[in-house]
């Protein structure tokens, strides 16, 4: 009797098994397939977990719009976005597998409980073969681990903490967005060209695990090019108002000021280092500067002008020249009516990367969609060419450093494209310190 | 019977035949038909009513009886789902051993917020109360991480030592919670027709914990202890001039309504080990209090029907979006099925908060019992000679 | 030593934004003895008047610049305020730069109306009734109003700056002796200090002052003997609630410009609003002003980082530490009177 819970109901709404009064264990049934939730012959449910309520309810809204829009794309509605330029050309807008692609949608409101309540909901109501989506990496690494042990594959939306393919990776786990590291790895060198080796930054840090890997990658990476560190200090998650954090900055010592914070609190904390002049000081003689190791061009809007001339870094921008972009940008603009997001990017990339391996594979088994994405390389996503590691489930691509512009053109327009870090340069060992205390274990197919 | 009074006796058999039949009362539409976007007889949902009821019985306790108004009593539950994961962590993947710590975890816990918060009574208790229980999740999600997980949870992993169970299952994965091998997340599924309903062993065991806890509150309720307990809430001071201390009591309450709370969070990691720091936050606090007063403060059955209420409107109505929606009205000329869905659209989906708090307040404005004062309502309808003779007895408020 | 001063200017700073919301909650509660958790909401309504008002101001017709192209390569539009074509673009400019302050004015008759609504349209149903029915029906009321505004505003914070006068920082330090840079602190949070010292006088001279604000003093101490002096005590109640609005949203309008507002900052202040009102005493204005400040300068205080370095994790909690040390010493809380909200 192992593995015998999550339903299956894709297949039941089909092929009904109609004869009042008989009772079949589940388990038998499952064994058919030899995986949870075999989707019938004419349709295929995807779960789409984003946070509709709460603070990152915006961000969730773009993440939903770039599903519908791939689900168009895969089932050959619209234009076809990206399936033009993808380097695997497996996909042919016919569904998959001959599926017709049908979609679920579920409401994570940012919290591991809820998350997970939706998810479970869409695999044992729903029937859905795969979930994905998420805004933050408590959400993430939560959902993961639930998908783990029902059987199902997850695919991460937006999730930056190293924690995702680090300590708490599963098998059954699959991040296309960037960590950590990459952005810490990404961000030095640029800082190095723009402000010199000789600086002394000063650690503004969010107190959670995200927050915690973000400063431990800025620092590393910073310190390993000469910098040296003031001062960090650790902010509460429910802060609104950093000015007791912020006004004592000028005065320490340091001559750079990394706010390792993200959503809300990056708004907040970013606004308020700009009001208190940071900004237009001076500091040991050179100017002083802020640096913000996640931008999030949504969430950068409601600091206003308080972004221009900030370093940061972000795994997509609409304004990348690339084929894949713009084939993106086109069909997302088309629809909507504005640029999307990266959280946008990421979630349309990880549907048509899940539907490609499905179709390579040709079974909607995890275990075959597993060994399909592991060591996948592909191009044409938009990053340049990527590789999905098979150790750790982490993509690796070119990350972009990035600057809040000067005089912004229109309200999308926050943010140029410094410099295009190349993958290389931000890849790293599945075994690093920073990565370390995980197992990925097998996949499961739940069944 | 069982210790109990007849119309006690009644209601606990209405709410052992309501459990137990669930998985059909809660799946009334056929699968695969429009409606079956309102049923609720799957596993997780099924298991957070009783759950969620368990929590909400044991508030009820304290608050429906004593007057005392915790906004707390999230940090008991969130301290049992920890207790309980650490004890899958580091036991065995059994629950039983996972729901005893919890419960005797959020005892020692409740007990020691308790003492200190019931030196001040009304609003200054409820203050004390929130402000250990936000402590607590503040702590938990920042500096105790080690031992709390902090933002991402604690989680099982399949490093854990697990002393007297396996660390991992024959195929590598990390073995899941059962009672003495059978599998909380196991179901057994029945087709009649177009129906399907989902039998789930979790469900059941939790089931089974409500019922306990249900009939241990009618035995609280209808107990000389009880009865003390309102005498608190009806007028302190005067107990006191009869030489009564009132303190013992309703620490006791308050020990007891935290145990509850143990429990359900026991419950909660057993059905799915997790534990998040979110479950301490002052708004899950919160969302009990609501629940209590939604259904009906110092009724039996009231938190119970508060508790199946928001859970409901949290899990149904948020996954309705708008492709949904237009499937529903396609029968509609374009135009006008453009118009409904746009006036229905920010109610549901995204907008389920909205729906929410739109009931909160119709209820709390026509139903000032709350949803069992509603019930009451539609039963005088229906029997209106009889309901001069018979009053409700089981489902009166405590006043 | 200048960071002590700078953590006290940062706790003024804090507990005026504190002490404002805090002032119109107790009020309430004294008045009407009503536990009003749709306060914050009233708060984030005032923040929003002032992104309404510079919206409106920046109300704007379409016109294609053909020599430019938007994202997807079509001719760009370009966004022009009405106000341009009524005023020209130099003094258009400034009367959008000066939306903040604009909106104070229209913000208090928007305040009070709402204030007035909410009192006569529903709180007043719920004075006999238990609190916890008061804290169902409020609670309610402020997931509406939460979620009213975010289906028309969305859930992104949305900046709302200052003017361009107030922009900048003033050096204390030079003042005071001090290195430059040793305590500078931004324009636009002095003037936020001044306005709430300017608005809690005000409210204590009108109850100190007037007749109206005696009977209403009379009444937060015992009502029903005002009642039966023959005077009209409820009319004067919902003049009170409309106060209370008014002040919660003046704060949040000046609020604006020092973090972006988005739909849920209400709730992010309830809480600390509540646990400012009760430590201060319920019912006890003074209290509710005292508190206020008293906890804003602690949690500034307890954000040093010589002090998290000693104690990990005291600037999470320390303001419910506080209270709860305050509660356990003071049964009452700073300044509060017998048998309020004992019950």
């Amino acid at each position: 009797m192992s593995n015998n819970s999550f339903s299956r109901r894709g297949v039941l709404k089909t092929g009904m098994v109609a004869s009042a009064g008989l009772a079949l264990p589940q388990y038998l049934r499952a064994q058919e397939s030899g995986f949870t939730n075999a989707p019938g012959a004419s349709e295929v449910i995807l779960g789409f977990n984003v946070p509709q309520t709460g603070p990152y309810a915006d961000e969730g809204a773009d993440e939903l719009r770039a599903y519908e829009l791939a689900v168009e794309h895969l089932n050959g509605e619209g234009d076809g976005g990206m399936l033009g330029t993808f380097s695997s050309q497996a996909l042919e807008g016919a569904g998959i597998l001959g599926r017709r692609v049908g979609y679920v949608t579920g409401d994570t409101q940012t919290k591991s409980d809820a998350a997970r309540a939706s998810a479970r909901s869409m695999i044992e109501k729903d029937g859905a073969i795969m979930i994905t989506g998420g805004s933050s990496s408590g959400v993430a690494v939560a959902v993961q681990a639930l998908c783990q042990e029902a059987g199902i594959i997850f695919m991460a939306g937006l999730t930056h903490s190293n924690d995702t393919t680090g300590k708490d990776k599963r098998a059954n786990g699959f991040r296309h967005f960037f960590n950590s590291y990459m952005s810490g790895a990404a961000l030095a060198p640029v800082l190095q060209a723009a402000y010199g080796s000789d600086r002394k930054a000063y650690h503004l840090t969010a107190d959670y695990n995200w927050g915690y890997t973000t400063e431990e990658a800025v620092r590393t990476s910073t310190e390993a090019m000469g910098w040296e560190t003031v001062n960090t200090v650790l902010t509460p998650l429910t802060q609104t108002d950093f000015s007791s954090y912020i006004a004592p900055v000028l005065n320490s010592g340091a001559d750079v000021l990394v706010l390792n914070h993200y959503g809300g609190n990056m708004v907040n904390s970013l606004t308020n280092a700009v009001q208190f002049g940071l900004r237009e000081a001076q500091a040991n003689g050179k100017n002083f500067e802020i640096v913000v190791p996640l931008y999030s061009r949504l969430m950068a809007r409601g600091a206003g002008s308080a972004v221009a001339g900030i370093f940061g870094s972000t795994n997509w921008h609409w304004s990348l020249q690339d084929a894949g972009s713009q084939a993106f940008v086109r069909s997302f603009g088309t629809k909507y009516g504005f640029p999307p997001s990266q959280a946008a990017h990421t979630c349309y990339v990880q549907t048509l990367l899940y539907a490609d391996a499905v179709t390579r594979a040709g079974s909607f088994n995890p275990c075959a969609v597993v060994e399909a994405l592991e060591d996948f390389e592909f191009d044409g996503l938009g990053n340049g060419p990527t590789l999905y590691r098979g150790e750790d489930h982490q993509c690796f691509k070119d990350v972009l450093v990035v600057k809040g512009k000067e005089n912004p053109e229109n309200e999308f327009d926050l943010l140029e494209i410094v410099e295009i870090t190349p993958v290389a340069q931000v890849t790293y060992p599945a075994d690093h310190p920073q990565f370390a205390g995980g197992a990925l274990g097998t996949c499961n197919p739940g069944a | 019977m069982l210790g109990l009074e007849k119309k006690d006796f009644q209601l606990l058999l209405i709410v052992i035949g309501l459990t137990l039949f669930a998985p059909f009362l809660l799946n009334p539409f056929p699968e695969g038909s429009d409606l079956a976007q309102f049923n609720a007889g799957y596993p997780d949902l099924m298991q957070r009513f009783v759950i969620f009821g368990i929590f909400a019985i044991g508030f009820n306790i304290l608050f429906g009886l004593t007057g005392y108004l915790s906004f707390g009593h999230a940090a008991f539950l969130g301290a049992g789902s920890y207790g309980a994961v650490w004890m899958f962590k580091l036991l065995s993947m059994n629950v039983l051993p996972a729901i005893a710590i919890s419960v005797v975890i959020a005892g020692l816990f409740s007990l020691l917020i308790g003492y200190v918060s019931l030196r001040r009574s009304g609003i200054y208790f409820s203050i004390l109360t929130l402000a250990f229980a936000q402590m607590s999740f503040a702590l938990a999600y920042s500096v105790l991480t080690p031992i709390t997980g902090g933002e991402t949870g604690l989680q099982l992993a399949l490093s854990d030592p697990r002393i007297f169970g396996a660390a991992q299952t024959a195929t590598g994965n990390i073995p899941v919670p059962a009672l003495f091998g059978l599998e909380m997340r196991s179901s057994f599924e029945w087709n009649v027709g177009a129906w399907l309903f989902t039998f789930n062993a979790g469900y059941y065991l939790a089931a089974f914990f409500m019922i306990i806890a249900f009939y241990i509150s009618i035995r609280i309720f209808r107990s000389p202890f009880g009865m003390m307990l309102r005498a608190i809430k009806s007028n302190q001071t005067r107990m006191s001039y009869t030489g009564l201390n009132a303190r013992p009591y309703t620490l006791a309450a308050f020990v007891i309504s935290g145990m509850y709370a143990g429990l359900a969070g026991g419950l909660m990691a057993s059905m799915d080990p997790l534990a998040g720091a979110e479950r301490m936050q002052w708004t899950a606090s919160g969302e009990v209090v609501l629940m209590t007063i939604l259904g009906g403060a110092g009724t039996l059955i009231g938190p119970v029907l508060g508790a199946g209420m928001i859970k409901y409107f949290e899990n149904i109505f948020s996954k309705i979006n708008e492709t949904i929606l237009h499937g529903w009205f396609a029968f509609l000329p374009d135009g006008l099925e453009d118009v409904v869905v746009a006036m229905i659209y920010p109610f549901i989906g995204k907008g389920w908060h909205l729906t929410l708090g739109i009931m909160f307040m119709l209820v709390v404005i026509f139903l000032p019992g709350g949803l069992v004062q509603g019930g009451q309502k539609i039963g005088a309808l229906f029997s209106r000679k009889k309901a001069e003779e018979t009053k409700p007895n089981a489902t009166e408020p405590a006043e | 030593m200048d960071q002590f001063i700078l953590q006290i200017l940062n706790g003024l700073d804090k507990g005026s934004a504190y002490a404002l919301i805090a002032l119109g909650l107790t009020l309430i509660f004294g008045t009407l003895g009503v536990v009003n958790f749709a306060h914050g909401a009233l708060f984030m309504l005032g923040a929003f008047v002032a992104v309404t008002m510079s919206n409106l101001l920046t109300l704007s017709h379409k016109v294609v610049d053909e020599t430019r192209t938007d994202f997807l390569g079509n001719p760009l539009q370009v966004d022009v305020p009405y106000l341009y074509d009524f005023f020209g673009q130099a003094a258009g400019d400034t009367i959008i730069d000066w939306a903040v302050p604009i909106s104070i004015l229209v913000a208090i008759p928007i305040m009070v109306g709402i204030g007035f609504a909410m009192e006569r349209g529903l709180i007043k149903y719920f004075y006999k009734r238990p609190h916890a029915d008061q804290i169902l029906v409020t609670f309610g009321l402020a997931i509406v109003i939460q979620e009213i505004v975010k289906y028309f505003y969305g859930a992104n914070p949305i900046p709302t700056p200052a003017p361009e006068a107030f922009v900048g920082s003033f050096d204390f330090g030079v003042v005071l002796g001090f290195d430059p840079n040793a305590i500078i602190y931004p324009y636009w949070r002095l003037v936020y200090f001044f306005f709430s010292v300017v608005v809690i006088g005000a409210v204590f001279a009108f109850l100190q002052f007037t007749t109206f604000g005696m009977v209403v003093r009379a009444g937060m101490a015992d009502r029903e003997t005002v009642g039966i002096l023959g005077i009209d005590i409820d009319k004067r109640f919902t003049i009170m609630f409309g106060i209370a609005a008014a002040v919660a949203g003046l704060a949040g309008v000046m609020y604006a410009p020092i973090n972006s507002p988005n739909y849920h900052m209400g709730m992010d202040f309830l809480v600390l609003s509540f646990v400012v009102v009760v430590v201060g005493g319920m019912g006890s204005l003074p209290g509710a002003v005292a508190a206020g400040f008293m906890l804003g300068i602690l949690e500034s205080f307890a954000s040093m980082s010589a002090v998290i370095d000693l104690l990990p994790g005291i600037n999470q909690i320390i303001i419910y530490l506080v209270a709860i040390i305050i509660l356990l010493t003071r049964p009452r809380g700073l300044m509060g009177r017998k048998g309020v909200m004992e019950e």
